[in-house]
């Protein structure tokens, strides 16, 4: 690809670029700080995970308003306005998952480290994939990277599979004792959110394709998560 | 980087269920002995907005010239190929080139009103082609023609003085009225903005999309944002040949071109 004529263009669009990287190092961290202080149940780590959100919700508006900017000043063209529109929408996906990893951290003092070791390792697997998703399409987009891209869109599939059989276990625990509601309420909410953020990493990918390429990403993508529509079968239970 | 796509073949892209009000086969033109379009092939299609454009010195202008043959009044100018105006090839023998500029009419860069009351550079072309037999007639001419070219407000109280004493955009829009005047099919347009101010260049963009409801236009513009604001189709140029052609919002947002690309983003050169 050619450089721009006008090199102040040229740093325009790479300090957006720079800026989307800055704020995808930033959300990987606090998602990561969030689960780890989920883990180990520290409330320190989650109070500065809560703090660090400050930073991405920043950057976001930064990032909005550079975008709005270049726009008025150069009216991108071709890619170069995909790249533009793309950027702003990848930073309100960013600031979203900011804000649930955020949530994660809120519910940790709640949870209060009552998490049964079953659903530890189950957690930790859900995180570690949610982590991975984020990590691989932020270096998409890094890279121009369709077909990785693709591949983190495809895999949120898992990471749905991982939040059912969470969703389906976090039930039993309820059924079985009533006090464990509570606690389980707020897992049940901390994996949903992981869920989620798949999703925005999802969005990413999308956006990255059209980026690239110019094309909408048109085909279904493959979902595990029923969660939505699945009922719990009283008699079919345990017992209570 | 994968941005650019295996480009439909221009062939299949022309070829439409459609037809064109211009069809353009295979034109080539030269000057003296340069080149200075190859094998142009492009379909101008009736009621819409077609931009040609293309880096300074690309043979967009020399194209749209041959569209009323501008180009037979230089020398040195010598055109191969075929184009059709409704089906009938412009350049055979029998046609009377005085009557195809009427039906393809031509506004220019700068304005260039005749150094005339601006009533009389309306009905000028009417009376050279016969149009006018009474005073009645010329005074509804000058009338519509103002009015559609959005410049009858303005003028209505003044007819009798100058038209060179308008402002620019003013101007420009006698000549599109001059232009109408003797009933058109087809406008060109070459860079009928660039001399103008951004509130003339809005109103004169504002008369160019009521316009095409009457007439099939095609402009040559170096503005980008205007082709893309105007145009419904959008043709670039490159050293004499057409190298994409297709649907002006598919061009500025995802052209195939890596070519293309690189010039309406700002990276020729």
């Amino acid at each position: 690809m050619q450089k721009h004529i006008v090199t102040a263009f040229e740093d325009d669009l790479k300090a957006l670029s720079h800026n989307i990287s800055k704020m995808g190092g930033l959300a990987e961290e606090q998602l990561a700080m969030a689960i780890r202080a989920l883990e180990t149940n520290d409330f320190e780590l989650a109070k500065k995970t809560i703090a660090a959100d400050k930073a991405i919700d920043k950057l976001e508006l930064d990032i909005e308003e550079s975008a709005i900017l270049l726009i008025a000043k150069r009216q991108p063209m071709a890619l170069d306005l995909r790249r533009v529109i793309v950027t702003i929408r990848i930073s309100s996906d960013l600031e979203r998952i900011g804000d649930l990893a955020k949530n994660i951290a809120k519910r940790v003092i709640a949870i209060d480290g009552q998490t049964p070791k079953s659903l530890v390792s189950g957690f930790h697997a859900m995180s570690e994939l949610a982590q991975k998703l984020l990590k691989d399409v932020l270096d998409a987009f890094a890279s121009e990277d369709v077909d990785k891209a693709i591949h983190v869109w495809r895999k949120d599939e898992d990471l749905d599979a991982l939040y059912n059989s969470i969703f389906r276990e976090l039930l039993t625990y309820m059924m079985e004792d009533t006090r464990n509601i509570s606690f389980c309420t707020h897992l049940l909410f901390g994996a949903k959110n992981i869920e989620r953020i798949g999703d925005h990493a999802t969005n990413i990918a999308e956006n990255i394709h059209y980026m690239v390429t110019g094309d909408l990403l048109t085909e279904e993508r493959p979902k595990s998560d029923n969660t939505s529509t699945s009922k719990f079968d009283f008699d079919e239970s345990v017992d209570i | 980087m994968s941005v650019q796509k295996t480009g439909v073949p221009m062939a299949e892209k022309i070829i439409s269920s459609e037809i064109g009000k211009f069809i353009s086969r295979n034109v080539d033109v030269y000057y003296g002995d340069k080149q200075a379009l190859f094998g142009i092939d492009i379909d101008i299609m009736e009621n819409k907005v077609t931009s040609l454009i293309g880096p300074s010195g690309c043979g967009k202008s020399t194209f749209l010239r041959c569209l009323n043959r501008m180009n037979d009044v230089i020398d040195i100018c010598r055109m191969e190929g075929k184009i059709s105006l409704d089906g009938q090839d412009i350049y055979a023998d029998e046609i009377d080139v005085v009557e195809l500029r009427a039906r393809v009419g031509m506004v220019f860069q700068k304005p260039n009103p005749f150094p005339k009351s601006i009533y009389e550079n309306i009905v000028y072309g009417p009376r050279i082609h016969g149009m006018i037999e009474n005073k009645t007639d010329a005074d509804e001419i000058v009338e519509t023609s103002l009015k559609r070219a959005g410049l009858w407000n303005e003028v209505k109280d003044r007819l009798t003085s100058p038209g060179t004493g308008l402002s620019g955009g003013q101007q420009q829009r006698l000549c599109i009225a001059r232009a109408i005047a003797v009933n058109p099919e087809v406008i060109l347009m070459d860079e009928p903005c660039s001399a103008l101010d951004p509130i003339a260049t809005a109103i004169i963009e504002e008369l160019i999309d009521e316009l095409k409801e009457n007439y099939t236009i095609v402009i040559v513009t170096h503005s980008m944002q205007q082709a893309a604001r105007v145009s419904q189709k959008t043709a670039f140029f490159h050293l004499g040949k057409i190298i994409e052609f297709g649907d002006t919002d598919q061009i500025f947002t995802n052209p195939s071109n890596q070519q293309t690309q690189d010039y309406i983003t700002g990276r020729y050169g």
